[in-house]
């Protein structure tokens, strides 16, 4: 249908963005769009292979909502699967851990056969799971190719596609997973380019799942009525009774496990993983990612079975239905968005597994000693060599096993192989974690129990079984099934009753052997750090007691073979920095011993860095008691330090906030004592005039009486005005701490500044000045303090009065009105206020230099009370600075809603 | 008969010691500020200023600082002022006043002062 040349044209032209994508997120490496949070929660999406893409489908035709489990598992226990990848990632960023082999191998002391064992699971998990990508691409580029016949498969090797499509995938693996040769180093174009990968299968896979429910289709629900008539759906969208719901339930647990263990989901959440931040993202962005991708699974499923017989494959609806229709162009839409799911999954896969093959079994079972004959850069090509290598094997093994396998063989129960295989990781795994006391020999024995398990009850009867066909391989198994069996657990399936048997087996051994063979101080040690994992990170290398004796030039040598004299001299460095020391000396302590540990694991392994040490110290072994009880001083020692330096930092704020309250009583001093200053000033000029009349007085008492009492009155008149100073004093106070409680009434606000005026107008009279009121209306009721304003406008005008001359002043107020506020004006044509004056004139310690000023003003707190007032009344008060024909004091009252009523109404 | 400027803005002050001081015998001549003290400075040219520092219009500072451009000049001032810290009489003396008296003052003593200074 679709000329196969045209569709290898479309793969290499595929492949060529890929690679230009993973190249520019190398080279902008630090761009926001790479380094954003989003890319590492879509990187996780690895985790939805060919499996998901096409098989999910095949499932779901076939037994319902099965298929959601593997995704639910994931959703669930998204909280505590970030919880515990937290620990995870702060071990391993500390330890430079490039995979799940190391990180367990590491668990029980750097365990050389814990690490390979781990290995090998993987290897024996991945492989099937590769060859099912393998076998995906080519049914899908078969369908797309040959019409009908898309299981034909081609008798010889060189004519078949999925050869050449294998040796495309294992270059393009090879190449992008061994640029970096210290593989706990992130690969970010590659990621970035896995990512892109997984917005693209998403978004086509939505859109097909659109396509087939809108255009081939009504709607949803026509899918669903159509389909009714057609099978029985309500088997495939309820459970069957308690048994189903357990199966989904083992499932749902099985996938969980998968999302932590499976080699590319560490390589991808763990290894790739630079901070924080992207856990955060990741926590709803992943979850809902899946999500998404399982929204038009069961309607294609669905639309599917109502277009073609039984004997289709459904796994490939979601190909075959635009085909049918005719629409090519978005069949090889799909078939991107497929090809994309597995190139993911195949490089990230192989990725982690040649890391895991080359540093946790080949290097230490063979490779040590030749690497200590060579040189840093022969070291170095080697490594890559194994590695690229391992990718090779990987895929060409994968191959022959897809050319083996039965083509009848579904998608989903390779892929559920798979997962049985490597949750036999989880109790080493989890366990371990959580629980110090699991030693090496108890890992072992469990994984290589479940192992067993695994092979006894689900791999041999598969392989056994040529014949099967499609969702036969249930009861296929099920017969083969023998002696385990119990009749109890008879309901479960296959793959569940071979997850059951095989972890319960495996935790039983672990937690047994563990028991009965206790580890040695080295993996109780790793036990702790693991354990107490916040603790250990803290102590850095502290954390691990090691004694014994080494010459630290050996170490050093064995720094410059593996990762190179100019890495080697940086992280010296950051030794010598890290204990403030100049010199490493020359017998090396544990704190360097650990350092190199953990600096060569990057490079090539737990395992062969311990090794690569050992060979040159000699190590004492410690009694378990001693390496606890050192431990133990070193936690408190660091804990000690801590806290010391949180008392310090916490002297330090206190010293910072005395200093800050300080400065602030310094500051309220100084503002009380210009008070005090201000106050005695203006106290000083009545009392002055007082002492003098009253001396006078009293030294002449042939005094005319008309004099003297000239004198008495203006004795009288300046205590009257000591008096009223003394009370401004007190008011003003009482305004600005608050004290006063405004009584805030509605009332006319013309009969308020009327009552001002006829205070002033006999003294403005006296001085022949004019007094002018103008308004927008006779009656403002607006809500305030009667008494407070007619204080404020009287003091406003008694200003206004002094400051004009004799027989020339003119005093107007105007009231106007705006959508906010009334505004008042009271401007004169007096001498106004001088330019140095005007921003302090209503500061109420303000003592002016220019006296001029305020001597004329009287007490010289008036404005400041005028401003207190005005502000509670929540209004504004200011000097018009453009105003230049004398002074000019606004007031803005502001109308609120009540007062608004109020104004209108009357 | 000596003569003597009161200069202040104080009208109460002003005249309770303008009566003091014609009562012992002085010629007294009033200014309300320093613009009008130098005017009738330069009229009568009096032996003895007493002279408020804070005036509108024109300070005392200013006011003595005009008074000593003529070098020849002989006439004696004596500050008042509300400013009684240590550092205002020492600007005070320092601009070349010959004393200086922190209101409220002793009546007594300031005639005893100016008494003082009148004596050869």
């Amino acid at each position: 249908m679709i000329n196969s040349w045209l569709l290898i044209f479309v793969i290499v032209l595929y492949l060529g963005f890929l690679f230009f994508i993973a190249y520019w997120a190398e080279v902008n490496k630090k761009s926001k769009l790479v380094k954003s949070p989003y890319i590492y929660a879509l990187s996780l999406a690895v985790y939805c292979s060919a499996w998901t893409y096409y098989g999910s489908i095949g499932v779901a035709a076939r037994s319902g909502v099965e298929f959601l489990a593997i995704y639910l598992g994931p959703v669930i226990a998204a909280p505590l699967w970030i919880y515990i990848l937290q620990k995870i990632i702060r071990l391993s960023k500390v330890y430079n851990i490039s995979s799940i082999a190391d990180f367990i191998s590491l668990r029980y002391g750097n365990n050389r056969s814990v690490g390979a064992i781990v290995t090998i699971i993987c290897a024996l998990s991945i492989i099937p799971y590769i060859s099912l990508q393998l076998k995906a691409v080519a049914e899908s580029f078969n369908i797309l190719s040959y019409s009908d016949d898309f299981s034909n498969e081609s008798k010889y090797l060189f004519t078949d596609t999925t050869f050449y499509i294998a040796i495309i995938l294992a270059f393009f693996s090879a190449f992008y997973g061994t640029l970096r040769y210290d593989a706990s180093q992130q690969k970010r174009g590659l990621f970035f380019a896995v990512s892109v990968e997984s917005i693209i299968k998403l978004a086509v896979f939505v859109f097909v799942g659109i396509y087939v429910c809108f255009y081939l289709f009504d709607s949803p629900q026509d899918i669903y009525v159509k389909a009714s008539k057609n099978f029985d759906v309500s088997s495939l969208t309820k459970f069957n009774g308690l048994e189903d719901g357990i199966n989904w339930w083992f499932t749902i647990v099985l996938s969980f496990l998968a999302i932590f263990l499976l080699p590319r989901q560490f390589q991808a959440s763990v290894v790739e993983n630079k901070n924080k931040k992207q856990l955060h993202s990741a926590i709803w962005f992943f979850p809902l990612y899946l999500l998404i991708f399982n929204v038009f699974v069961l309607f294609i499923a669905f639309g599917g079975r109502l277009n073609f017989s039984e004997n289709v494959n459904a796994d490939y609806y979601s190909l075959l239905l635009p085909l049918q229709n005719g629409d090519h162009f978005l069949a090889v839409l799909v078939f991107i968005g497929g090809f994309s799911a597995v190139i993911s999954m195949v490089v990230v896969s192989t990725l982690a597994l040649s890391t895991m093959l080359s540093n946790n079994l080949i290097i230490p079972y063979g490779f040590i000693k030749t690497f200590q004959k060579h040189e840093h850069e022969k070291n170095q090509k080697l490594i890559k060599n194994i590695r690229r290598l391992s990718v090779f094997s990987l895929i060409t093994i994968s191959f022959l096993l897809y050319r083996f396998v039965n083509p009848q063989t579904t998608l989903f129960s390779i892929g559920l192989l798979s997962f049985l295989l490597v949750a036999q990781l989880a109790p080493s795994f989890f366990i371990g974690m959580f629980w110090n006391r699991g030693s090496a020999f108890g890992a072992k024995s469990g994984m290589i129990t479940g192992l067993a398990v695994v092979f006894i009850l689900y791999v041999f009867p598969f392989f056994q079984n040529t014949d099967f066909t499609d969702a036969s391989v249930r009861t296929v198994n099920q017969a083969e099934i023998l002696y385990f069996q119990a009749e109890s657990l008879s309901f479960l399936s296959p793959v569940n009753h071979c997850f059951f048997w095989s972890l319960s087996l495996n935790i039983f051994a672990f937690i047994g052997f563990s028991l009965i063979r206790r580890g040695n101080y080295r993996e109780r040690n790793y036990g702790e750090v693991f354990v107490n994992s916040s603790a250990a990170i803290n102590m850095k290398e502290d954390s691990f007691v090691w004694k014994g004796d080494a010459e630290a030039r050996d170490i050093i040598n064995i720094w410059d073979r593996f990762i190179g004299a100019e890495r080697a001299e940086r992280a010296l460095d950051i030794f010598k920095r890290r204990y403030k020391i100049q010199d490493i000396g020359t017998k090396a302590d544990a704190r360097l011993i650990n350092f190199s540990e953990k600096l060569l694991t990057g490079a090539v392994g737990s395992a062969s860095a311990k090794i690569l040490i050992s060979n040159v110290a000699k190590e004492q072994p410690i009694p378990l008691v001693e390496v606890l009880k050192i431990l133990e001083e070193n936690r408190e020692a660091i804990a000690s330090n801590k806290q010391l330096t949180k008392q310090s930092e916490q002297l330090l704020g206190l010293t910072e906030e005395l200093k800050t309250a300080n400065d602030s009583l310094k500051k309220q001093d100084k503002l009380k004592d210009d008070f005090l200053n201000a106050v005695a000033h203006e106290l000083k000029t009545p009392i002055t005039s007082i002492q003098a009349s009253s001396e006078v007085l009293k030294d002449n008492t042939d005094m005319p009486d008309d004099l003297k009492n000239q004198f008495l009155e203006n004795i009288m008149f300046d205590t009257e005005r000591i008096t009223k100073l003394i009370n401004d004093i007190l008011d003003l106070e009482k305004l600005a701490t608050g004290r006063v409680k405004l009584n805030r009434i509605t009332q006319n606000l013309m009969d308020t500044i009327q009552h001002a005026i006829d205070t002033l107008k006999p003294i403005a009279d006296k001085k022949n000045v004019e007094l002018k009121l103008k308004s927008f209306q006779n009656e403002i009721f607006l809500k305030h303090d009667d008494d407070k304003m007619i204080q404020v406008f009287t003091n406003l005008l008694s200003n206004a009065v002094k400051f004009v001359e004799r027989d020339m002043g003119k005093i107007q107020i105007k009231i106007e009105n705006d959508l906010k506020y009334i505004i008042i004006s009271i401007e004169d044509n007096g001498t106004g206020v001088p330019k140095v004056d005007r921003p302090y004139i209503f500061d109420k310690f303000y003592q002016s230099d220019e006296q001029a000023f305020k001597k004329n003003e009287g007490s010289g707190f008036g404005l400041a009370i005028c401003k207190q007032i005005i502000e509670l009344h929540q209004a504004f008060i200011y000097l018009d600075e453009t105003y230049s024909t004398g002074a000019k004091f606004i007031i803005k009252l502001p109308k609120t809603i009540e007062n608004e009523k109020d104004i209108i109404s009357r | 008969m000596k003569k003597i400027l009161l200069v202040d803005d104080e009208p109460n002050i002003v005249m309770a010691l303008e009566y003091a001081l014609k009562k012992k015998g002085y010629d007294v001549r009033i200014a309300r500020d320093g613009i009008e003290a130098l005017n009738i400075f330069e009229k009568i040219k009096p032996c003895l200023i007493i002279l408020d520092i804070m005036m509108p219009k024109m300070d005392g500072f200013e006011v003595l600082e005009s008074i000593k451009v003529d070098e020849n000049d002989s006439s004696k001032v004596i500050f008042l002022s509300a400013k009684n810290k240590d550092d205002d009489i020492k600007k005070g003396l320092e601009a070349g006043a010959d004393d200086y008296f922190t209101k409220p003052f002793s009546t007594k003593k300031l005639l005893d002062k100016i008494e003082l200074l009148y004596q050869p």
